[in-house]
């Protein structure tokens, strides 16, 4: 295993842990490479396809680099009724994204995500983790200007 | 007035996300009181909030607070500026058992917890046997609250009736539901009281493992759940006589499936989450091949209640449909969208209208169950809501996200949105579901593109029909629930969009134009500058062809000049 993924080891190797692996690998690494993918089944003893095959299975695991940035806009059922279709709109126009793609100069990255529990703030966009709620045109615009000139 | 002597101030997910953090961190500056990060009580419109305890007893409530001087101070001297006071209506009709704690305590607390009757009921337990306890969960008549309502007692009998130890009970904290935050708050807020269901649980069913499938989208709760778990390991809460039970949490990956109990495992043991057909039923052969009992979150939460309470008095709550109360994430268009705690069998009026302050003029409908649930019509709201009155109307209790859909939305867009969740998430075994679903999704966007036409919705019944036959597990089952019931309550939505190419919701893109109307302008060039696009000609005309209906415009304009309207309409 290349020296890099050596973290992988402070997880018991049993098959069963993959998804945890990976779930490790991607917070180190912020994706999942395809050096990542042979890492994992390398340690866990499980075939690169397998391992390829749980990837694609869960809407978690990135294959791409985010950005420094991660927005992911709620499109739960509350955020959907209140504007979220809305939100991926203004912000495709300002930023140029679809859900799933990162900005070219890496800043920020889109996805969508599904219900964050804050539904009574709809409609809701995280930035790295950071829930931000109520939002509109403005605020929206507002939040993004704060995190570029960051 | 008595002083105040201690401050609470509410920091679940909800309460941090409305700025929760930085009042903290301002009442910490402006005063030497103790102050408690508690959890959520429920009322989320009006976090965040903070509670003043007087020496006497009684404590003073705050709303909206803002971390500025003015607020902190006005919360110090119990100043009349913010105050909160739950609204009547809803004091009358909920009734806090489940919740009893949630947003009292601190919920990595576990002298708190125990303070205010915590394990009283895992203690009660030990005192029966466990043919005892799980008599107790039957007279109780509790019921799976995780969306099947499968009787919780008879579930724990089958597992008990397996031999031996070597077996494993799940708490399934997957809450798949894209507009549901029961079992979220109740982990954030009380961790301890899900965690005491299920090691009576254990004891009664005889299982040595306890394991928590978490969304990994709950990073609090898991923080909460775990530092509950190191107390109870330090406390030796897990010790029963010579028998000592393993408490392990995973985290999901987000998968919608995995909320199915067969898939649920399948993840558990780190592969692709794919139901499998039953039997054999995962208390014949589940985790690691061993029996296996899965319970959701709130059932959990409901298990000491009932020790402490007996079966009887807790089954004395409720109806004939379910017994006991029900959490509710009431969200949508609504006053008070929040967390409320009901008896089972409270109407929707009651919920929608009393609790949640909705305005009657304006409600079109609810939709209960997500993305597996129906919509049910504001004309037939009188309905109890229990498991059997919500399924005679083609809806689902579910969970229990509740989702308020105001006039001025399209049902047609609402089922599409569904649609566009189910048909992602199919986990693609199933012929009928991986390809039906798609098709049905591609159908809806077909209407909604104003491209329809009447044949497709009898395409669309007849392929609901379908997927729900042909389906393996509950997904599938129950995806063409949501256009299934709007298409019964809502036909003439439909017909609108395929005949006369018409939203009466403005909603649809396609079918609406963002238009100017010249007599209202002051000419403020305001929405010029707004709009991204320059769709807004110098002489105030918008060119539909440039224009993206994003709506900037709209909220831009001091006299509201621009509207949405019909396409082709002037
Ligand atoms: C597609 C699908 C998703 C589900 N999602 C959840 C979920 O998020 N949480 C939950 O508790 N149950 C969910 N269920 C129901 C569970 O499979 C199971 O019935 C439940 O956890 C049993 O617990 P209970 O008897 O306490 O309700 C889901 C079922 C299906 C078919
Ligand atoms: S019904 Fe759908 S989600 Fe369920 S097993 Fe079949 S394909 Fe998978
Ligand atoms: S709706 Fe958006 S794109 Fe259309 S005119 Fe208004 S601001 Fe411009
Ligand atoms: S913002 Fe309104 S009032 Fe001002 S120019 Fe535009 S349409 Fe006219
Ligand atoms: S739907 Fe967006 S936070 Fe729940």
């Amino acid at each position: 295993m290349k020296k890099e993924y050596e973290f992988l080891r402070s997880i018991p190797n049993d098959p069963g842990n993959l998804i945890k692996g990976l779930q490790l690998l991607q917070s180190s690494c912020g994706y999942i490479s395809v050096d990542g993918i042979r890492a994992a089944a390398e340690y866990f003893g499980r075939p690169e396809a397998d391992v390829e095959g749980v990837v694609s299975f869960y809407a978690q695991f990135k294959r791409v680099k985010p950005g420094r940035y991660q927005i992911s806009v709620c499109d739960g059922t509350a955020c959907h009724l209140k504007g979220a279709p809305l939100i991926h709109e203004w912000l495709h126009q300002e930023l140029g994204l679809k859900p799933g793609e990162t900005a070219e100069d890496g800043v920020f990255s889109l996805e969508t995500v599904a219900c964050l529990g804050c539904c009574s703030l709809a409609p809701v966009m995280s930035v790295n983790g950071k829930v931000h709620g109520k939002l509109d045109r403005k605020t929206m615009m507002k939040i993004l200007k704060e995190y570029a000139a960051k | 007035m008595s002083e105040i002597i201690k401050l609470k101030i509410g920091l679940a997910s909800c309460g941090i996300a409305a700025g929760g953090e930085a009042v903290f961190e301002a009442l910490k500056k402006a005063t030497a009181l103790p102050i408690d990060q508690v959890g959520c009580i429920g009322h989320c419109y009006a976090e965040p909030l903070v509670e003043a305890c007087l020496a006497d007893g009684s404590s003073v409530m705050y709303s909206n607070v803002k971390a500025d001087e003015k607020s902190i101070q006005d919360i110090l001297s119990l100043g009349g500026e913010n105050r909160f006071e739950v609204p009547a209506a809803r004091k009358a009709k909920e009734l806090l058992k489940v919740l009893a704690l949630a947003g009292r305590i601190v919920p990595t607390d576990l002298a708190d917890y125990t303070a205010n009757g915590g394990y009283e009921g895992l203690k009660k337990a030990l005192s029966l046997s466990p043919e005892e306890v799980i008599n107790e969960i039957k007279l109780s008549g509790l019921r799976g609250r995780g969306g099947g309502g499968f009787p919780t007692g008879m579930k724990w009998s089958f597992l008990a009736a397996k031999p031996g130890f070597d077996k494993t009970v799940i708490c399934n904290a997957d809450e798949g539901d894209p507009g549901a935050f029961m079992d979220r708050s109740l982990m954030e807020s009380v961790p301890h009281q899900v965690l005491e269901g299920m090691l009576i649980a254990a004891y009664a069913t005889g299982a040595s493992r306890l394991v928590i499938y978490c969304r990994a989208e709950y990073p609090l709760a898991i923080k909460h759940l775990k530092i509950a778990i190191d107390q109870i390991y330090e406390a030796k809460l897990n010790v029963f006589g010579n028998r000592s039970i393993e408490i392990s949490i995973k985290e999901g990956a987000g998968a919608f499936v995995c909320g199915e109990e067969t898939a649920l495992i399948a993840s558990l043991e780190g592969q692709r989450g794919m139901p499998r057909f039953r039997p054999p039923f995962p208390t014949d052969r589940g985790y690691q091949d061993k029996p296996t009992m899965i319970n959701n979150v709130e059932t959990f939460g409901n298990i000491p209640v009932i020790l402490r309470e007996g079966g009887n008095a807790f089954a004395s709550t409720g109806s004939e449909g379910g017994r006991g109360t029900k959490l509710f994430a009431l969200a949508g268009d609504l006053q008070y969208p929040g967390l409320v705690e009901v008896p089972m069998g409270t109407t929707l009026n009651e919920i929608v209208f009393e609790i949640g302050g909705a305005d009657r003029s304006h409600v079109k409908a609810v939709q209960t169950g997500g993305p597996s649930g129906g919509c049910i019509p504001v004309e037939l709201f009188d309905t109890p809501v229990d498991y059997d009155s919500l399924r005679s109307l083609g809806a689902i209790m579910g969970s229990g996200g509740m989702i308020v859909i105001g006039k001025d939305r399209c049902m047609v867009e609402t089922a599409r949105y569904f649609l566009d969740f189910t048909h992602r998430e199919s986990c693609g075994k199933c012929t009928f579901c991986r390809i039906g679903t798609t098709r049905m999704f591609e159908i809806l966007e077909r209407i909604v593109a104003g491209k329809g036409c009447e044949a497709d919705l009898d395409l669309l019944e007849d392929l609901g029909k379908k997927i729900k036959a042909g389906s393996l597990c509950g997904l599938g089952q129950t995806a063409p629930n949501p256009v299934l019931a709007t298409l019964r309550f809502y036909r003439n939505e439909y017909l609108e969009h395929v005949n006369e190419h018409k939203c009466r919701a403005m909603q649809c893109n396609a079918l609406v134009d963002v238009v100017l109307d010249k007599s209202k302008c002051v000419k403020c060039k305001l929405c010029l500058k707004t709009c991204p696009l320059n769709a807004i000609s110098s002489d105030f005309v918008i060119d539909p062809a440039l224009c993206t209906r994003c709506n900037s415009c709209l909220d831009s304009c001091p006299k509201k000049a621009i509207i949405r309207a019909a396409k082709g309409d002037k």
